[in-house]
C-alpha cells in the first residue's frame, strides 16, 4: 500500500468528531475527579481488591487463549470456504455481540448447569462447572469470541488468497501455507482480535454474575467486586473502576503492534 | 518472492468496526421499533398529578397493587414506582431524583436520608421481614434445619455481607455458632433465589416474602434462629416533594388496614 498522499478532511467533520471524543472522555474525567487519592493505595490493595484483580487477569488471559484456539479455525472456515448456510452461521456466531450478557449467562446456565442440556453428562463425569472459575472463563469466552472471529475474518478477506495459491502451487501443503503465508499476513488482525477479546473479557459482568456467581478469589472478578463495593463503599468502587481502566489501557498499549510499515 | 506488507493495525480495526457498526445499527433499530408505544400518554383525567414512589425491590408486588388502589381512590392521580436496591434508591434521591415517597428495606438506608435532611415527615416502620431457607422443590440435599446448611457438600448460596440480606445471614450464622461455606455470595436476594430456582444451588437464604412469591418453584424451610435477624421497613415522605398531601395519603394507605393486609398477604410481618 505504500505512502499515499493524504487528502484533507472536510472541515465540518471535526465538530462531530470532537463532540464524540468529549462524550467518551468526559465520563472518564468525571470518574477521575471522584477518586479519593489520599486513600487510593489502600483501597486498591485490600485483600478483596487484589483477589479480584488477579482473578480478572487470570480468567481474561485464559479466555484469550481459548478464543485463539477456537476463533482462529472458525474465522478461517468462514473466510476461506463456502458451504450452504454459511451466512446464517456467520450471523449466529456473532449473536453474543448483540445478546444482553445476562441472557448469555442464562443460556450458559441452560447448557452447562446442573439441569442444563449437558448437565447430566457433566454430572456423570463428576464435573461441576457452576460456581467455579471455569464458569467465569466460559462466560467471558462466550461474549469475547465473536470479537476475535470478526476481526480475523475481516483481515483474512482483505489479505486475499493470491499468495496462498502461489505457495500451494510451489508445492507447500495446507499446513505449511497456513503457518508460513496466511498467519504472518493476518498477524496484525489476529493481534487486534486478541486485544479486543481480552478487553471484553476484562469488562465482562452480566454473563458472569448470572452463570458463575460471586465468591472472592473464585468467581468474583473486578467488575463484580466494583458492583458489590458500590453498595457499601463508593470510594472503593471508583478506585477499582480506575484500576480496571488503567489495566485495559496498558494491555491495549502493549499489544498494539508497531505502526511502521515494512 | 515479495510479500505485500501485512495488514496494518488500523485497517484491521476498520474492517471490524464496519461489521460491528452494522450489527449495532441493526440491533438498535430493532430495539427502537420494539418500544414504540407506551401507556404513559393515556392519562384519563384532564388535570392529572403524578405521585412518584421509590421503594425497595422486595415491595414490588404489594406496592404495585397498592398503587392501583390509590389511583382508584384518587381520580386523576397516577402513581409511578421506581423499585430497586434501597441503597441505589437513596443515592438517586441524594442526587436529586424527583421522589415523593421512599420506602426502604432497612432502617440503615432511611437513616442516610435523615442525615442529609431530605425526608419530610419522620419515617414510620410499616413491615418486617425475616430470613427463610430456600431449596429446589425436590430438596436434593435434604435440608431441614439451619445446621444442615453448614454440612459438607451442600451447595449453599447466600447474599454477600455487604448487602442487607447478607448481613442478616451473617447475624443468623453467628448467632447459631455455625460456619457456612457458601459456593457464592450474591449481590441481591433475587440473585440467590435465581440460583436455587435454576437448580444450581442446593440451598439459599432469602426472605420469607421471596419464598412466598416464588410459589411452587421452590421449597421453603423456616428455622427458629431467623428471629435473631429481623429487617424493619420504614417509609417516609420526602421534603422536596411537590405533592406533599398525596405523598402523605400514600403513606397512610400503606400504614392503614388495606396496606397492612396486602403486606401480610405477601408474607411480611408486622414491624
Amino acid at each position: 500500500m505504500g505512502r499515499t498522499r493524504t487528502v484533507g478532511l472536510p472541515g465540518w467533520l471535526y465538530v462531530p468528531a470532537l463532540v464524540g471524543a468529549v462524550f467518551v472522555l468526559l465520563p472518564l474525567v468525571a470518574i477521575i475527579t471522584k477518586v479519593d487519592w489520599a486513600n487510593f493505595g489502600t483501597l486498591i490493595t485490600s485483600e478483596s481488591s487484589k483477589d479480584a484483580l488477579l482473578l480478572s487477569l487470570r480468567t481474561s488471559a485464559a479466555t484469550t487463549v481459548l478464543c485463539v484456539l477456537l476463533g482462529v479455525p472458525m474465522a478461517l472456515v468462514l473466510a476461506r470456504t463456502t458451504f450452504p448456510g454459511q451466512n446464517v452461521l456467520r450471523s449466529l456466531v456473532l449473536l453474543p455481540l448483540v445478546l444482553p450478557p445476562v441472557v448469555g449467562g442464562l443460556a450458559l446456565l441452560y447448557t452447562f448447569g446442573r439441569k442444563g442440556l449437558l448437565g447430566h453428562a457433566l454430572e456423570v463425569m463428576d464435573i461441576r462447572i457452576a460456581f467455579s472459575t471455569m464458569a467465569v472463563v466460559l462466560a467471558q469466552t462466550f461474549v469475547a469470541l465473536p470479537f476475535l472471529v470478526v476481526s480475523l475474518e475481516g483481515a483474512l478477506r482483505t489479505a486475499g488468497q493470491r499468495y496462498e495459491v502461489v505457495a500451494a502451487g510451489l508445492g507447500a501443503g495446507p499446513t505449511t501455507v497456513f503457518r508460513r503465508v496466511t498467519l504472518p499476513l493476518v498477524l496484525p488482525g489476529l493481534l487486534a482480535g486478541m486485544v479486543l477479546s481480552f478487553a471484553r473479557a476484562l469488562g465482562e459482568f452480566g454473563a458472569t454474575i448470572t452463570f458463575a456467581g460471586s465468591l472472592q478469589g473464585v468467581t468474583r472478578t473486578l467488575p463484580l467486586e466494583i458492583y458489590l463495593q458500590r453498595e457499601v463503599d463508593p470510594d472503593a468502587a471508583v478506585a477499582l473502576a480506575l484500576l480496571l481502566v488503567v489495566v485495559a489501557v496498558v494491555v491495549i498499549a502493549l499489544a498494539r503492534p508497531d505502526r511502521r510499515e515494512p | 518472492m515479495a510479500f505485500p506488507p501485512p495488514m496494518r493495525w488500523d485497517e484491521a480495526m476498520n474492517l471490524r468496526t464496519r461489521v460491528i457498526s452494522a450489527l449495532v445499527v441493526l440491533s438498535t433499530s430493532a430495539a427502537l421499533t420494539g418500544c414504540g408505544s407506551s401507556d404513559d400518554d393515556k392519562t384519563s383525567a384532564p388535570k392529572s398529578e403524578t405521585l412518584t414512589v421509590y421503594a425497595a425491590a422486595s415491595l414490588t408486588g404489594v406496592f404495585t397493587d397498592l398503587g392501583k388502589k390509590f389511583e382508584a381512590d384518587h381520580p386523576g392521580v397516577k402513581v409511578t414506582f421506581s423499585f430497586g436496591g434501597s441503597s441505589d434508591l437513596v443515592t438517586q434521591i441524594q442526587q436529586g431524583a424527583p421522589a415523593d415517597v421512599f420506602a426502604s428495606a432497612d432502617t440503615k438506608n432511611m437513616d442516610k436520608l435523615t442525615a442529609d435532611g431530605l425526608q419530610g415527615d419522620a419515617p414510620e416502620n410499616f413491615a418486617s421481614n425475616t430470613l427463610e431457607i430456600v431449596t429446589p422443590p425436590d430438596n436434593p440435599a435434604k435440608i431441614d434445619s439451619l445446621d444442615d446448611l453448614a454440612k459438607k457438600g451442600v451447595a449453599l448460596v447466600i447474599c454477600a455481607p455487604e448487602v442487607p440480606c447478607g448481613s442478616a445471614a451473617q447475624k443468623v450464622e453467628e448467632g447459631a455458632k455455625l460456619t457456612f461455606k457458601p459456593v457464592s455470595e450474591e449481590q441481591s436476594v433475587k440473585d440467590v433465589l435465581a440460583k436455587v430456582t435454576s437448580g444450581e444451588a442446593d440451598a439459599g437464604l432469602v426472605y420469607v416474602t421471596d419464598v412466598k412469591a416464588a410459589g411452587d418453584a421452590v421449597n421453603g424451610v423456616t428455622f427458629p434462629e431467623a428471629a435473631s435477624a429481623v429487617n424493619t421497613y420504614p417509609i417516609a415522605t420526602l421534603k422536596d416533594s411537590k405533592h406533599a398531601a398525596l405523598a402523605k395519603a400514600f403513606v397512610e394507605l400503606v400504614l392503614g388496614t388495606v396496606g397492612q393486609e396486602a403486606l401480610a398477604g405477601a408474607g411480611f410481618a408486622k414491624p
